[in-house]
């Protein structure tokens, strides 16, 4: 039997997987913390239509991908409060995207496996330019959270008091949500536009229930994207089954591990109940 | 703009709160019309009146969160502007989910450097500093507990702690005791009232009924139509001074030292028509 490492691609695989899974549960923490896994996905879908046009004009994939999670992500941001239980409004404009994939990719009829691809992850055929790029886009993400991180919790948390504290709350919403955006792009690559939760949002909220700190939270969420992505890259090269599919099925596993464990173990770790406060 | 100096030299404190004639218009909507009070340091003021009087925008103003129409509003001297430390927040209160992974410690460390940019580096006098300010809401023992798990006077407790920790001069709470139960709204104004003692800290509470206040407060400001009048409680909480304020016949009763306003039906209708909401 081989080994998987001895060959470039999974080579590249293994490198862009690590790189992704970092920065998408890094980046997943403040996603589920702020409440915008739909608008993740949405980001997704919109990404999709920009994926498959950009194959339509002969550009690579990512260009176009970006472009549309970028630009959608800053609308997003600026209509800010205006969305804010707008899921209907998201959901048809979400649809209309992968529709419009669905058009350029009629348009262009040589070949269909770059759909399948896009939609459902191309992590066993990255180059190792698109490790480079995944690297340099992993970086941006992880020096702009980490600038942003203080005032990001405290806006995503209790926007009202940040602001009256000086934190310039629908500035950071607006930049968020272009990181949102580039974090999006990146986790295409992995495990596809459809799947994009599987790395953004599941990691993140698994570990969100079973700690108690956000430094906390994001370390765990790293270590379940890294495990899943790193897990998932393996079976497959064994299997006949793809990355993405694994990926998702540990994804739900963990969640649902945490799900089913996570009451009892933070009523284990818990405060002993309501002890009245000491008076005077 | 010459008071404050004569005040000073006959030998009183300088007023922490000075608003002058001010008007807030959100939309077409006046919520505060030509409002002029003076905070003096250390004062203990319940900020009261029906919904949509602009309680809270009277706050937001402070905070610098809404900016006044017409009029002028200066804090120990200076203009209002967004993140001074003087003030200490707490905004009507917030759900918080219960898989929220901060603990009180964390939550109460944003009101220290929350607003600074980048990652905090591990710091002992910031520890100690958030436990003591911990320790005086009483809540020492919610420092490790997770927030979303907490009942709402616990939460709350954790608020002002959070509001206390950068040590203001003033106190904002707003609607403190809105979804707690009568034993945890007694813990709450106790505890306002001795932190303000110990530290000879302003606050203002807003809050829905005078009664609980009643033997705390040094003054009330009643707030209506965006209209207001601030005073002793046995100066602004009359029928005469309420209905000048409501624009209508307004009576107060007293029974067993409990305050009981009663506005009639017009009000209601009033209410409705003017869209009083918020």
């Amino acid at each position: 039997m081989s080994i998987p490492l001895q060959y470039d691609f999974m080579q590249n695989a293994y490198a862009a997987g690590t790189i992704i899974a970092i920065a998408s549960a890094v980046v997943g923490f403040f996603v589920v913390l702020r409440g915008l896994s739909f608008a993740a996905h949405a980001l997704s879908h919109i990404g999709f239509a920009g994926a498959t046009g950009a194959i339509l004009l002969g550009i690579d994939p990512l260009l176009g991908l970006l472009a549309f999670t970028l630009l959608s992500g800053l609308t997003m941001g600026l209509l800010g409060e205006r969305l804010r239980g707008r899921d209907v409004a998201i959901g048809v404009v979400l649809a209309f995207a992968l529709g419009l994939g669905a058009l350029f990719l009629s348009l262009y009829t040589r070949y269909a496996t770059q759909a399948y691809s896009i939609l459902f992850g191309t992590i066993l055929g990255v180059s190792r330019d698109d490790v480079i790029v995944s690297l340099a886009l992993g970086i941006v993400l992880l020096v702009a959270v980490a600038v942003l991180f203080r005032p990001l919790v405290f806006a995503s948390l209790d926007p009202e008091v940040a602001a009256a504290r000086g934190v310039p709350v629908e500035l950071i919403s607006v930049v968020f949500l272009m990181i949102v955006a580039v974090a999006v792009a990146e986790a295409v690559q992995v495990v596809g536009v459809l799947l994009v939760f599987t790395l953004l949002v599941a990691p993140a909220a698994t570990a969100s229930s079973l700690t108690r700190s956000p430094s906390g939270a994001i370390g765990l969420g790293v270590l379940l994207a890294l495990l899943e992505t790193w897990a998932g890259i393996t079976l497959a090269y064994y299997s006949r089954f793809p990355v993405s599919f694994y990926i998702s099925a540990l994804g739900f596993a963990f969640y649902l591990l945490a799900r089913l464990a996570g009451p009892r173990l933070s009523a284990r770790r818990s405060r002993p109940v309501d002890r009245p406060a000491p008076r005077g | 703009m010459t008071a404050p100096s004569t005040r000073r030299t006959v030998g009183l404190p300088a007023p922490l709160v000075e608003i002058q004639q001010v008007t807030v218009q959100l939309g077409t909507r006046t919520v505060l019309r030509d409002i002029s009070a003076t905070i003096w340091p250390g004062e203990f003021i319940g900020i009261i009146g029906p919904n949509g009087a602009g309680k809270s925008t009277l706050l937001r103003l402070l905070l610098g969160l809404v900016r006044p129409t017409a009029g002028e509003i200066r804090i120990l001297g200076s203009p209002v502007r967004r993140g001074t430390p003087h003030l200490g927040y707490c905004p009507q209160h917030r759900s918080f989910d219960r898989d929220l992974p901060i603990t009180g410690r964390e939550f109460v460390g944003l009101g220290l450097d929350g607003h600074r940019w980048g990652i905090r580096l591990p710091d002992a006098r910031r520890d100690a500093r958030i436990m003591a300010v911990l320790e005086a809401v009483g809540a020492g023992h919610l420092a490790d507990a997770p927030l979303g798990q907490l009942s709402g006077g616990e939460q709350q407790r954790l608020a002002i702690a959070q509001a206390l920790v950068g040590d203001p001069s003033l106190l904002l709470l707003d609607e403190p005791l809105a979804s707690l139960d009568v034993r945890s709204q007694g813990e709450i104004i106790e505890l306002v009232d001795r932190l303000r003692r110990e530290r000879a800290l302003a606050v203002l509470f807003v809050t829905h009924g005078i009664n609980p206040l009643l033997g705390v407060i040094d003054r009330v400001w009643y707030l209506a139509r965006g209209h207001a009048v601030i005073g002793p409680v046995s100066e602004v909480i009359r029928s005469d001074v309420l209905s000048q304020l409501y624009g209508l016949p307004v009576e107060v009763f007293e029974v067993q030292g409990r305050l009981f306003v009663s506005l009639p039906d017009e009000w209601a209708h009033h209410q409705h028509r003017d869209g009083a909401r918020r």
